[in-house]
């Protein structure tokens, strides 16, 4: 389970890293690492491999919106069934139930502001369970999934300490 | 006017580096290379530890402090030596923070030898200790530890290198260039030889918190008997990766730790004020940021242990610390031809076996206090050179 756990968080920092680089990191058998990681993405536990991108350095730069949702839930569905005719869309990148002040948060990526406020007052609020929406920007990101986009990678030790 | 003959004995007794050409070939290709010859963390410290440090100045904490240090310092040294080594020191009396673990084994050795006065030294270790007890006007009795013996001290090694004259002996595990641990049983070994001869231990514990499973660090001065005997230096820039802040402490007797302060107190006056608070934050709630530093070395290590192995050059398994130490003589090159060559030729920087001490030889040290990224494609780079120099 130990083990299990390290290779998942192994994986969620560095996709890249083979089974046989996992097997020497953990001292384990390469057979087993295999094993873990198969059964891992079998079970949807390992859901896909992506890189960590910041768009904001490349001409692309599309904008990204968190949108507070609130709704109304439906007997016997909760909020589930809301939720999944939101995120269904494949604009939403990711959709949270929330505790607090509202019920969903819906994170939307678009090419423009316009388009997102357009999916936003098309697609989210006509919804007939949903009762407000409140949408916000990201101006800047400063770190994500625990990486800081601004670090400077540069070693600045000394060449050589004995 | 002739300003060599102005130089002191002393000062000229220190031996010059055995590795000055390589340093200087090193810095010269500063930034160009991949350095694993790095002795420090390459993790920054935690951001806790460095608020408090600005916290520190925000408030305008600026003074001195004791000599010896806050006493909210030293009573966390000794709850934490307490709780992680069931040592007992006095706070007041027991303990000086120190600028760094260097200070702390220079007033040590200072305190307590005289002219003439022998030193036992395990080699390959630390270059600090030799010159420290040369400057006292000491004599450094060296002693070669083997990569057959995992560069552990061994009781009849000891028993034959003590003299008489023999005053102190400078123990560095876990151990700076090799990666040795020494076990408890390893230890009761060697205070078996002096638990009836009058033999002080200067014990370096820098890296005490790196340790890997299936070792543990044991501390000399657990030992029965030893506490009295024992200068126990300790410090946060490993552990904590807090080098640049330059702070340790010392803990021993309280005769020896008095005139350990005289030393201090008029070369020093008082480690540094800010680094003094960012160390109490470190011990007081930082020590969960340690493990997961810990984890990351040991999966590093791992793998720069097994690629030595696989490419053909032996690498006795260290269990501490963050270096490898792998024999390099089945390409027939010198410690130091390899790793000049090496930096030549594949921009890797690796440190000579010799630079810490004689027996050195035929050994490079490999830290893997780098980037996984740095460390894998250094590999590949060391394979590729051991590779074209193996004779055929």
């Amino acid at each position: 389970m130990k083990n299990i756990e390290e290779i998942l968080s192994l994986l969620e920092k560095n996709a890249k890293l083979t089974a046989a680089e996992i097997a020497v990191m953990t001292d384990s058998p390469i057979a087993e690492v295999e094993k873990i990681i198969a059964d891992l993405e079998a079970q949807h536990i390992i859901l896909g491999y992506g890189a960590l991108v910041n768009w904001e350095k490349t001409t692309a730069s599309p904008v990204t919106a968190l949108i507070e949702v609130r709704v109304t839930p439906q007997r016997g569905q909760g909020f589930d069934n809301i939720a999944q005719r939101i995120y269904r869309h494949s604009q939403v990148q990711s959709c949270y139930l929330m505790s607090g002040g509202f019920d969903l948060m819906v994170i939307i990526e678009d090419k423009s502001l316009k388009e997102v406020a357009m999916f936003v007052s098309e697609k989210i609020a006509p919804l007939e369970s949903v009762i407000s929406t409140q949408t916000h920007f990201i101006l800047k990101k400063y770190k994500m999934n625990g990486t800081e986009f601004a670090s400077k990678d540069e070693d600045n030790r000394e060449a050589i300490v004995l | 006017m002739n300003l060599e003959s102005f130089l002191s004995e002393r000062a000229k007794a220190i031996p010059p580096s055995a590795i000055r050409r390589f340093f200087d070939m090193a810095n010269e290709l500063k930034g160009q290379v991949i350095s694993l010859s790095i002795g420090e963390p390459d993790f920054v410290t935690p951001w806790g530890i460095r608020e408090a440090g600005i916290f520190s100045l925000e408030q305008g904490n600026t003074h001195y402090s004791p000599n010896q240090g806050f006493i909210e310092l030293r009573e966390a040294i000794t709850v934490y030596l307490k709780k992680r080594f069931k040592l007992s020191y006095q706070p007041k009396s027991e303990v000086i923070v120190t600028v760094g673990g260097s200070e702390a084994i220079d007033i040590a050795v200072r305190a307590v030898l005289n002219p003439g006065d022998e030193v036992i030294i395990p080699e390959p270790c630390f270059v600090a200790y030799k010159s420290c007890v040369l400057m006292s006007g000491g004599v450094p009795v060296t002693i070669a530890t083997r990569a057959e013996d995992n560069f552990v001290l061994l009781p009849e090694q000891l028993k034959a290198a003590i003299t008489p004259k023999t005053k102190l002996i400078m123990l560095g595990y876990p151990n700076n260039p090799t990666g040795a641990v020494m076990s408890r049983e390893q230890l009761q070994a060697v205070v078996d030889v002096i638990k009836d001869l009058p033999i002080l231990v200067m014990s370096d514990e820098l890296y005490g918190e790196l340790t890997y499973e299936p070792a543990d660090h044991c501390s000399i001065a657990e030992l029965d008997g030893m506490i009295d005997r024992t200068i126990l230096i300790g410090g946060f820039s490993k552990a904590f990766a807090m080098t640049g802040w330059r702070i340790g402490y010392v803990c021993g007797p309280d005769t020896l730790l008095a005139a350990m302060n005289k030393i201090h107190q008029y070369i020093i006056m008082s480690s540094p004020t800010t680094a003094q608070e960012a160390a109490i934050e470190a011990l007081r709630h930082s020590h969960d940021h340690v493990e997961p530093m810990r984890q990351e070395y040991n999966r590093r290590r791992r793998f720069v242990v097994h690629a030595c192995n696989e490419m053909g050059l032996a690498c006795f398994e260290p269990l501490g610390a963050f270096y490898a130490f792998p024999n390099i003589s089945i390409t027939g090159l010198s410690s130091n031809e390899f790793c000049e060559r090496f930096l030549q030729e594949e921009k890797v920087a690796i440190v000579p076996g010799t630079a810490f001490g004689e027996c050195g030889e035929g050994f490079v040290r490999i830290s893997y206090a780098s980037s996984m990224d740095n460390i894998r494609e250094a590999m590949v780079r060391l394979k590729r050179f051991v590779e074209r120099n193996r004779p055929k």
